[in-house]
Formats: structure tokens, C-alpha cells, sequence
């Protein structure tokens, strides 16, 4: 069944769109991911213009962020304040996002800028992914190695010191503010929630615990997205509802068929392939840009 | 008295020259189609006071004339578009025999509404392909079709084209500011090259079926990408490279329904646009846990 994109203005294969959000919720389900680092670029290969695929992934990622965080915020593993000042950083990030991507749009850089973040995140997230999973194979074979609890570290010690009761920490605000901002900018650059980046600066940056660092960045990457949101439909009329309906439909249907399928399958093996796959997403898009393309022309409607 | 016959004179010139622009030339003249009443208005019943003279007289009717109708008149895009196939038919209409010579031969041009754009040329920088020169074009056609009885070059001359701007190279027009590449050409070609490749720009030689230099039929297919916009239909009729009458004709495409009100509410109301996006996201989220979680404990 085609259907016409009213924003995009192309028709595609609307179960191809379902499919498309399906099989990128399964993966958010199967493997605890939010998924819009890999959906913005399916919809590149697909032929959607990538300032749509952008503004129209950061509004999938908030339909996907909402389902995980009400489920955290039952299970009271949610940082309210932490998430807070992540938060104020992230719509500062966010509108500098947004900023950038007006630059770049009048210089025409638009593509490759967004293709180039592509490839050197998942670059960055699939090599880190295959490793961790390496290692924790590894790990489960000598069951003697145990990991410290709590790290401190020199970003500690800046000013401003602030009290975070849900995560036990008393450090400064800075550099919380500092991994908001840097997640908002992705956002809206990408069209992702940020989550591949913020989990990892909670935990080895921040020094959070495990069992909150999950809750808390969907905490925020519901907001910042929805923010991104709103800033690209406003600046650029840019969000596609009709593509973003198809996707989300997928998505949510998909994620919840991966969570109940991820209880039943090996967490480390799952992990290497999710590695894998991003991997591979990511050398296709670097082949694009590193190859001499078929067709060194391109066209783009309206001048500046 | 002289002086208020020239002011009649002045009101009918002006109120000819606004219906000119009012009616776009719909019908041809010949066509056997009744006008719609207010075409009927001034030619017919001229202001009393005007002298006869004044009346626009055909002096160079042509001898053949071409008398054409549309399948549709309107295309709308719905949200389950997929294309639309345009008829266009006719007959030549002649009160001589048809003349000796080289046959008639019938060309059939749809075009879109103009859009500027801009043509981007990669090249190659610390390793990395990206766009580097760029040319503007300040009008070319969205969506450009040539239908025709023949090879085109073979039964248009040059002169005429570049006359009616019938070919693909002479239908986009006028390049915008100043050009910052020494050798446009490159550029143009391969804006034609593209579209050609995505169905947007095409010449189908030899689709126009032409029984007995007088009836003719020309099918066109409108792509699924379309954009909005008033498209303008031209059948030429051309003897020896010559065109020999021109007939134009109106398409309307729209987007309708849902389609349309999403794109103007987009456009118009882009934060009421972007909250409703937001709400949809959000109730999405929001219900496909809660269903599932129902679904599980059931």
C-alpha cells in the first residue's frame, strides 16, 4: 500500500515504514537501546530528505522514550534532579542544535555533517559495544572478577557542588551540564535521543549508579527530543506526522515483541550482534562518503 | 462626444485586456465545447457605443487548428496518491484538404509549476566526498513531459523551440545571481540526468498515436512525487519544423483531505503542528505500554 508523505512529499510503501519502525523497535526492546541512532538512517537509505528524517526520528524517539520512562518511574528508578539539570543542558544543547543545522543548511553541508556524525557514532558505539561484550564473555567464564561500586574522579571536585539523594552523589553541577548540552546537540544535529552517549558519561563521568542511569536518561531524552521536536517543526516545518505515525505504530508493536523476546535469549551474544549490525550501518554510510559516488551531482530545491 | 467615445474605448480595451488575463485560453479556437457564460461576456456583446472596427478579428486563423480535450482537468493528491495517468486526445480541425508535404506531426507538453534550486557538485576533500561548487537555477520545471509523433529534433526546428521553449535543455530558464563556476553546462545536464532518472523530466518520442493527420491521442503518466501547483498543458501542431497552432490547457494538483490540512497546518501553525506531533508520540508511547501490559497479565 503506498502512501503519500505530506511534509516529505514522496510516496513510499507504508508497510515498508511499519516494518521499518517494527524492526528498529525490536531491536530497543531486545537489547535496551533507543533505536533512533539506527531509524534516521534506515530513512536515508530509504529516500527520505534527511532534515525530515531528522526532525521526524527526534518525534519517533519520544514516543519510544515515554513507554520506557513511565515504566522506570514505577519502579522509582528515576533521578528526578539529576535528570533536571540534565535536562536545562540539554535544551541549551538542543537550540545550539538546531542553530548549527540552520548553518550548515545554508552552506549546503547538511547531508554530509549529519552522514559524518553517523559514521563516527556508530562507529564509536559499535567498537565499544563489541568490546564490552567481548570482555563480559570473558568476565562470566572467571566468575572471580568483581567491579569497584563507586568512582571519583577529578570532575568531582569542580564548583557548584550539588546533592543528588536518588543517586547518592554529591558532586558539581558542571559537568552534568556539560553531558546535557552535548546530548541536546546531538539530538538535534541527529535525530536521536542520546542515550549511546549519556549511559555511558552517567556511569563512568558521573559515577551513577547502574540501576538509575537507565531511568533517568530516558527522563531526558523525552523532553530534549520533544523539544527538538518542536524547534525543527517551527524553524523548518520539517516533522512529517504521516511518517512518524507509521513509524511509531512499528515501534511501539516491535519493542514490546523484543522485550519478551530478550528475556529468552543470551544477553552477551545478543550484544555482539547488535555490535555488528551497528557496525555495518555504520560502513555503509562511510562507504558513501568515501567512495566516489555514482552520480557527483545533487540537486536541492530552493536557494538561499 | 468624441471624447466620451474614447473613454468607452479606454473602459473596453481595459476590461478586455483583465477578462484576457482572467480566462486563461482554455479553449482553442474551433473547439466544439460550448463557453462557459462569462467567457461568452464581451466578445459577443460589446459595449453599443464601441465602433465596429474595434472588434479583434482573426486575420492569420491557421488553416488547421487543434481541437483537444483533457481526461482531468484536476489531479489531488491523496494520502494513498500513487501516480495519475493524464489523456490527452484531439482532432485537427481543417477547412482545406489536408496540404501536400512533409505530414503534420503533434507534440504534447505537460510542465509543473517553476521552483528554484540549486545544483551541487561533489568533489573530493581530505578523503571525504562532499558538496563543493554549486549553481543556482532560478525556475526549472518540477515535473517537464514531451510527448511527440516523431523523433523531436527531426520534426521540430530550432527556431521554433527556442520560440515555445519546447525541449528539456530550453525548459529551464534563467539562472539566479551571478555564476560562481566558470562551465555551467556540466550542471544543467546533469539536473536533466537526475530528474530523467526519477521520472520527473521526460521525452517519450514516438507515444503520440496520430491516425490520418487527424486524430491524435497522447497518454501521460504524473509520478507519485509530485508538487502542488497549477500545471500547464501545450499541444503544438508542427508541419516541416514548424509549429502551426498551439493549444494550452490547465491541470490543477492539489493536495486534498487529510493531506492538505496537515501541510497547511504545518506551514501555518507550525507550533500547533509540532505540540500535535508531540501528543500523537506521546499517546503512542504511552498506550502501546499500556496494552501490552494488560495483554501480559491477562
Amino acid at each position: 500500500m503506498q502512501i503519500f508523505l505530506p511534509i516529505a512529499e514522496v510516496s513510499v510503501n507504508a508497510f515498508t515504514l511499519i516494518g521499518l519502525g517494527g524492526l528498529v523497535g525490536l531491536m530497543s526492546g531486545l537489547f535496551g537501546v533507543g533505536g533512533g541512532f539506527l531509524i534516521t538512517p534506515l530513512l536515508f537509505f530509504i529516500g527520505i530528505p534527511p532534515p525530515i528524517a531528522v526532525a521526524t526520528g527526534a518525534n519517533q524517539v519520544v514516543a519510544s522514550s515515554v513507554s520506557g520512562v513511565l515504566a522506570h518511574v514505577k519502579r522509582r528508578t528515576v533521578d528526578f534532579r539529576m535528570g533536571g539539570v540534565l535536562l536545562a543542558g540539554g535544551l541549551v544543547g538542543s537550540w545550539m542544535g538546531v542553530w548549527v543545522f540552520t548553518i550548515l543548511q545554508n552552506l549546503g553541508q547538511v547531508d554530509l555533517v549529519v552522514q559524518l556524525c553517523y559514521v563516527i557514532f556508530l562507529g564509536l558505539i559499535g567498537g565499544m559495544m563489541l568490546q564490552e561484550s567481548i570482555r563480559s564473555m570473558r568476565r562470566s567464564r572467571n566468575p572471580t572478577y568483581r567491579k569497584r561500586l563507586h568512582q571519583h574522579n577529578w570532575v568531582h571536585r569542580w564548583p557548584l557542588k550539588m546533592k543528588f539523594r536518588t543517586s547518592g552523589l554529591y558532586i558539581s553541577a558542571i559537568p552534568v551540564l556539560l553531558v546535557g548540552v552535548a546530548v541536546g546537540v546531538l539530538a538535534a544535529i541527529m535525530g536521536v535521543g542520546g542515550g549511546f552517549i549519556m549511559v555511558p558519561a552517567m556511569i563512568y563521568l558521573l559515577g551513577m549508579p547502574t540501576k538509575v542511569v537507565v531511568g533517568t536518561s530516558l527522563f531526558q531524552i523525552t523532553f530534549v527530543t520533544a523539544f527538538t521536536t518542536l524547534m525543527h517543526a517551527i524553524s523548518y516545518n520539517t516533522v512529517d506526522i504521516m511518517l512518524a505515525v507509521l513509524l511509531i505504530v512499528g515501534g511501539v508493536v516491535g519493542a514490546q515483541i523484543g522485550t519478551t523476546l530478550g528475556a529468552r535469549l543470551r544477553a552477551e551474544q545478543l550484544r555482539i550482534l547488535l555490535a555488528l549490525l551497528v557496525l555495518m550501518v555504520c560502513g555503509k554510510l562511510a562507504l558513501d562518503l568515501f567512495l566516489r559516488p555514482d552520480e557527483l551531482f545533487s540537486i536541492t530545491t530552493g536557494t538561499h | 462626444m468624441r471624447a466620451f467615445l474614447g473613454l468607452a474605448a479606454g473602459i473596453w480595451l481595459a476590461a478586455g485586456a483583465v477578462w484576457g488575463q482572467d480566462a486563461p485560453p482554455r479553449q482553442a479556437p474551433g473547439s466544439t465545447v460550448p463557453l462557459s457564460p462569462p467567457q461568452q461576456g464581451y466578445p459577443l456583446y460589446p459595449d453599443p457605443g464601441m465602433p465596429r472596427a474595434g472588434l479583434p478579428e482573426q486575420q492569420d486563423a491557421p488553416t488547421e487548428q487543434v481541437v483537444a480535450g483533457l481526461s482531468r482537468n484536476s489531479v489531488a493528491i491523496t494520502a494513498s496518491f500513487d501516480g495519475s495517468d493524464i489523456l490527452i486526445y484531439g482532432a485537427i480541425k481543417r477547412e482545406t484538404p489536408i496540404p501536400p508535404g512533409p505530414p503534420l506531426e503533434v507534440v504534447v507538453t505537460l510542465e509543473a509549476p517553476t521552483q528554484a534550486l540549486t545544483v551541487w557538485q561533489k568533489e573530493r576533500k581530505l578523503g571525504i566526498w562532499l558538496n563543493a561548487e554549486s549553481v543556482e537555477v532560478g525556475a526549472a520545471p518540477g515535473f517537464y513531459a514531451v510527448a511527440t509523433s516523431g523523433p523531436l529534433d527531426q520534426i521540430l526546428s530550432p527556431e521554433w523551440d527556442s520560440r515555445y521553449r519546447i525541449s528539456l535543455p530550453l525548459a529551464l530558464r534563467a539562472f539566479g545571481g551571478g555564476l560562481n563556476v566558470e562551465d555551467a553546462v556540466p550542471y544543467t545536464e546533469a539536473l536533466i540526468r537526475i530528474r530523467e532518472a526519477n521520472g520527473l523530466y521526460r521525452l517519450d518520442e514516438g507515444s503520440v498515436k496520430l491516425v490520418d493527420q487527424t486524430l491524435f491521442r497522447a497518454d501521460i503518466r504524473l509520478p507519485a512525487n509530485l508538487i502542488e501547483g497549477d500545471y500547464k498543458t501545450r499541444i503544438f501542431l508542427l508541419r516541416d519544423g514548424e509549429v502551426v497552432d498551439v493549444y494550452r490547457a490547465p491541470i490543477e494538483v492539489r493536495k486534498v483531505g487529510l493531506e492538505r490540512w496537515l501541510y497547511r497546518l504545518a506551514f501555518d501553525q507550525p507550533l500547533l503542528y509540532g505540540l500535535m506531533s508531540l501528543a500523537v508520540a506521546v499517546a503512542a508511547g504511552w498506550g502501546a505500554s499500556a496494552a501490552f501490559r494488560r495483554l501480559r497479565r491477562a
